[in-house]
């Protein structure tokens, strides 16, 4: 185990650096911050110059670089369009984004797995069919058009719940948008646990089971489902990323002020320092979080820790 | 990150990214075909399980009426879908208009159907480079193994952990145009490193077969051996993960441009005419209905596609049962 | 053939009999697949029984049901596709097959358990061996976990696993096949139930493991007392410790014997052939038959979707003739506690 945790902390060493820096070169060197942050108007070149110094952005490529990431690694990742400092955004914003992407992550992962199960314990029949088909629906609707779609529906015509979410939402407040957020990534937990429990209940181990006479919530609970949930571990760290994606779709529509929502204002007023620094710190969220998911993976299946 | 030499986990779409494979444009046409020293029995066997699976004709067909419309959007409309006419603002169907107008006083049913195009295209493109880059960087990283494959699956790694969204905001942010080709260079620059992986676990599997192992110690080249010998064993996984991505390429594509990253006018795209609706749904929900509903059908169409590939080539799900 | 044999088992007893209740009894038993092709008939009219402390050598090649049959008796079939239309399996004089899931799930594990093939793949991977070994105690007897452990560490002393307690938090694949498969051997035994079921328990293994296995196992049945059914395709595994064998083809049992009869003079000509077909050294089986030759069965074993016409090895048969296409034989009785489904038994004995 010892081993195979330093092997792939030494593996994140050059993907954390390479990563942060793939943000940072998209930003700086495809494209024009100053130019993006005057928008259609030319600026006045001396301004220009001035926000250039400012940003460092008359020092070479990997010099800025540097400073940017030691912006970061300190807590100071500049000033916003209203003159605040973006660590200030942040501290707001990510709670909130933190607690959205929780409650989504929640619902795909349990009633992903529940509906997984149910549906691959009964392959093949109606009601696994009927699961398939739902889950091939759900994945086609993108998440703005679910999103706005519920909305209408929920908020607007039945009444059912507040369309839009306090500035300093609950738990309870986000579950519509947090049930937004997950609708797509829970009909792939789900199709990836049916496909696996499908997969793996007619292994010769679990037959064992069976034969040892353990009762079959157990054989499910302990044995099938262990197994099984690998490859959803797996999935479940890649989709981070697309709940983060999602979660600046998501806050758009029922207008919460978390991450997603100053991202898109960054963008709007194009403000590339604020999106470069949000999405870094997004960015090193993501990897480390896959790195978790791959320790899990580990301690879930023993045959890769004693590779 | 995720290992990718830990086993190739079952083939299920992620939502990330787009992936892969030359898209078998309209259904598996190719799959008959079958480059010379394909094993035919796979692919015969493929193309004939998916003519009789519903899924893929009504898909099929579904698909082809999309093509059809986003070459010739004339053949089903009459208007442009520039021509606006602010008096019908947020008006409702009318004789001639059946879907009513935008806020702008655009057609509805004009613009969802000149918004193919943009779909289509973002999707087919996107997927035909995430295909090609990845399959041959996880082609090269599987077969030479080695230093060269750590490098190259780290490298995979680094792009991997930008979320394609994300990357978006970032990149489109400061390109000037927003243009088809800057949308599709992003999927493709950030979504070849899912297909990469796929394509070296295929690679690594059939570099163990006996004979493959057989006609290297023959002494066939090492080009040679991948292109001859182990390229058509690998592109199975390959096509499979390809045809489901250009749904989510779609998607993918629609939401930049929803959030205003991706397309802009004045290129007719579904996702920003949804992102326009979008304010206006209390007064006009049609505005967002009908192209959402076109988004949706479209992405359903490919992914349903690329259910009835997977279910023809893979045959370890096939043995799953299907109904 | 009227010699009276020396029958290994004493407490063998004959499905016909009668006298006291057998341990098990399995009595025209039929399992059917549905498939693609059609409906496989697996299993068609099985009999046989095992006492207590008697070991039952069921032979066949594969798709002869004798796997099936085993699978039918821990209820572990997959059903669908597999179906039991007709027969009963009684236990201690009780038919499993009316009793409920409930009552069977009793059964298993704690009165009749089994050992399987692949021990590599019928471990989980994911699990410590010693928690599947202590699952049993904790689950069928509601020990604590770490009594469980400890039990579990005695059950891996008792089937001679090298430093039991150093290694009982180990996985199965950090074994070897000899050591998981006697993994499998102690999960079986845990409960010490009264009829283990072991699937061809060797066949995966070296060679050279082989016998030091074969030779646990039956030392532990006689230590235990166990009924011991040992399914196999492989003559020489059988010898050395069954009793009795039951010899299966196309989901039929066409001979049953004890096992030095069977090997000195089989009364199925099935059986006949698969005894050529083993290469040995030593005597001849046959005295004064000098060298013998290797033969092989020619022919496939017939597709259970389409088994042939009245008796089902007719078409591979050396002895064939007209009335072996038309009408199935029965299990006619042979002298010496032995019967075969064979119309020519007489011949095939006296040759």
């Amino acid at each position: 185990m010892g081993r195979y945790v330093v092997r792939r902390l030494l593996q994140m060493v050059p993907v954390f650096a390479g990563t942060t820096f793939l943000v940072f070169f998209m930003a700086h060197a495809l494209g024009d911050p100053v130019a993006a942050l005057f928008g259609d108007r030319a600026p006045d070149p001396a301004t220009a110059a001035r926000i250039r110094a400012e940003l460092h952005l008359d020092e070479p490529l990997g010099t800025q670089y540097l400073l940017h990431m030691g912006g970061i690694l300190t807590g100071d990742l500049g000033t916003a369009f209203n003159g605040r400092p973006v660590t200030e955004l942040m501290a707001e914003a990510f709670p909130v984004t933190l607690r959205l992407t929780l409650v989504a992550l929640v619902m795909e992962t349990v009633v992903g797995i529940a509906l997984g199960v149910a549906a691959g314990l009964r392959c093949g029949r109606r009601a696994d069919t009927a699961v398939l088909a739902a889950t091939l629906l759900l994945i086609s609707v993108p998440t703005f058009v679910s999103g706005h779609l519920l909305q209408y529906l929920l908020g607007v015509e039945w009444n059912l719940v507040a369309p839009a979410v306090p500035t300093d939402a609950s738990l309870t407040d986000l579950l519509l948008p947090g049930l937004v957020l997950a609708l797509v990534s829970l009909a792939y937990v789900t199709r990836l646990t049916r496909a696996s429990i499908a997969e793996n209940v007619r292994t010769d181990h679990v037959r064992t089971a069976v034969a040892k006479g353990l009762p079959r919530r157990r054989v499910v609970t302990h044995h099938l489902l262990r197994n099984s949930l690998v490859p959803v571990v797996t999935f479940l760290g890649a989709d981070l990323g697309v709940l983060m994606g999602g979660a600046v779709v998501t806050e758009r529509i029922f207008n919460i002020h978390g991450v997603g929502f100053q991202l898109h204002q960054g963008v709007l007023r194009q403000n590339t320092p604020t999106v470069v620094g949000f999405v870094t710190v997004l960015v090193l969220v993501f990897l480390l979080a896959n790195l978790l998911v791959d320790l899990l993976y580990a301690v879930l299946d023993p045959r890769i820790r004693h590779v | 990150m995720y290992d990718p030499t830990s086993r190739p986990g079952p083939t299920v779409l992620t939502v990330t990214g787009p992936a892969p494979g030359r898209t078998p444009g309209r259904g598996s046409g190719r799959a008959t075909g079958g480059a010379p020293g394909r094993p035919r029995g796979l692919w015969s066997d493929a193309w004939h399980d998916l003519r009789r699976n519903p899924v893929f004709v009504v898909s099929a067909l579904m698909i082809a009426f999309l093509v059809v419309i986003s070459l010739w959007p004339g053949l089903i409309t009459t208007h442009s879908p520039y021509d606006c006419d602010l008096a019908d603002s947020q008006g409702g169907a009318s004789p001639g208009h059946p879907f009513g107008f935008t806020t702008q006083g655009c057609d509805v049913y004009t613009r969802t159907v000149h918004g193919a195009r943009a779909s289509v295209a973002v999707g087919v493109c996107a997927t035909v480079g995430t295909a090609l880059l990845g399959a041959a960087v996880g082609g090269l990283a599987g077969f030479s193994g080695g230093w060269a494959d750590a490098v190259l699956s780290r490298i995979g790694d680094v792009f991997f952990g930008i979320p394609v969204i994300l990357g978006g905001l970032v990149l489109l942010s400061v390109v000037e145009n927003g243009s088809l080709w800057s949308v599709v260079g992003l999927i493709v620059l950030l979504g070849w490193p899912q297909t990469a992986r796929i394509a070296r676990g295929a690679v690594i599997t059939a570099k163990q077969n006996d004979y493959v192992l057989a006609a290297r110690a023959l002494g066939a080249s090492g080009p040679r051996t991948l292109l001859r010998h182990i390229a058509p064993n690998a592109v199975a996984p390959v096509i499979v993960v390809a045809t489901v991505s250009i749904g989510t390429c779609i998607a993918l594509e629609a939401t930049l441009s929803y959030i205003g990253v991706g397309l802009r006018p004045p290129t007719v795209s579904w996702g920003i005419d949804i992102s326009e609706a979008s304010d206006q749904v209390r007064n006009a929900p049609h505005m967002l209905l009908w192209p959402a509903g076109a988004l949706s059908a479209t992405v359903l169409a490919f992914i349903m596609l690329g259910d009835a590939v997977r279910d023809a080539l893979d045959p370890r799900l096939r043995r799953g049962g299907r109904t | 053939m009227t010699t009276t044999e020396r029958t290994a088992g004493a407490t063998g007893r004959r499905v016909e009999d009668g006298s006291g209740v057998p341990l098990l009894e399995v009595r025209d038993l039929h399992v059917e697949f549905r498939t693609r092709e059609g409906v496989a008939r697996a299993v068609n009219g099985v009999n046989y029984s095992v006492g207590a402390g008697e070991t039952l050598a069921v032979l066949g090649e594969s798709g002869s049901g004798k796997s099936v049959t085993a699978q039918a008796i821990m209820g572990i079939l997959d059903t669908p596709p597999g179906r039991i239309p007709k027969g009963e399996i009684l236990f201690r004089g009780r038919d499993l097959l009316k009793a409920s899931p409930e009552e069977r799930r009793k059964v298993r594990g704690r009165k009749i358990a089994m050992i399987f093939q692949d021990a590599l793949s019928s471990l989980n991977p994911v699990l410590s061996v010693g928690y599947q070994l202590g699952e049993m105690f904790r689950v069928h007897q509601g020990l604590s976990r770490k009594d469980a452990r400890a039990r579990a560490i005695e059950l891996m002393d008792r089937v001679r696993i090298p430093a039991a307690k150093e290694r009982v938090g180990d996985y199965p694949h950090q074994f070897s096949g000899g050591m998981r498969q006697r993994i499998m051997i102690a999960m079986a035994l845990a409960l010490e139930p009264d009829l283990i079921i072991a699937d061809e328990p060797t066949t995966a293994l070296d060679v050279t493991v082989q016998a030091q296995v074969m030779d646990l196992l039956a030392e532990l049945q006689r230590e235990y007392d166990m009924g011991l059914i040992l399914i196999t395709h492989d003559l020489g595994v059988v010898a050395g410790v069954a009793d009795r064998i039951a010899v299966m083809y196309a989901g039929r049992i066409v001979e049953t014997a004890p096992v030095h009869e069977l090997y000195k003079r089989p009364a199925h000509p099935y059986t006949q052939g698969l005894l050529d077909s083993v290469p040995r050294l030593g005597p001849a089986p046959h005295p004064g038959s000098g060298r013998r030759e290797l033969r092989v069965i020619k022919g496939l074993p017939p597709d259970l979707t389409r088994i042939p016409s009245g008796c089902a090895f007719h078409p591979r048969c050396p002895r064939a003739r007209e009335m072996c296409r038309v009408g199935e034989p029965l299990l006619y009785r042979v002298p010496g506690e032995r019967r075969s489904a064979c119309y020519f038994w007489k011949e095939v004995v006296g040759d």
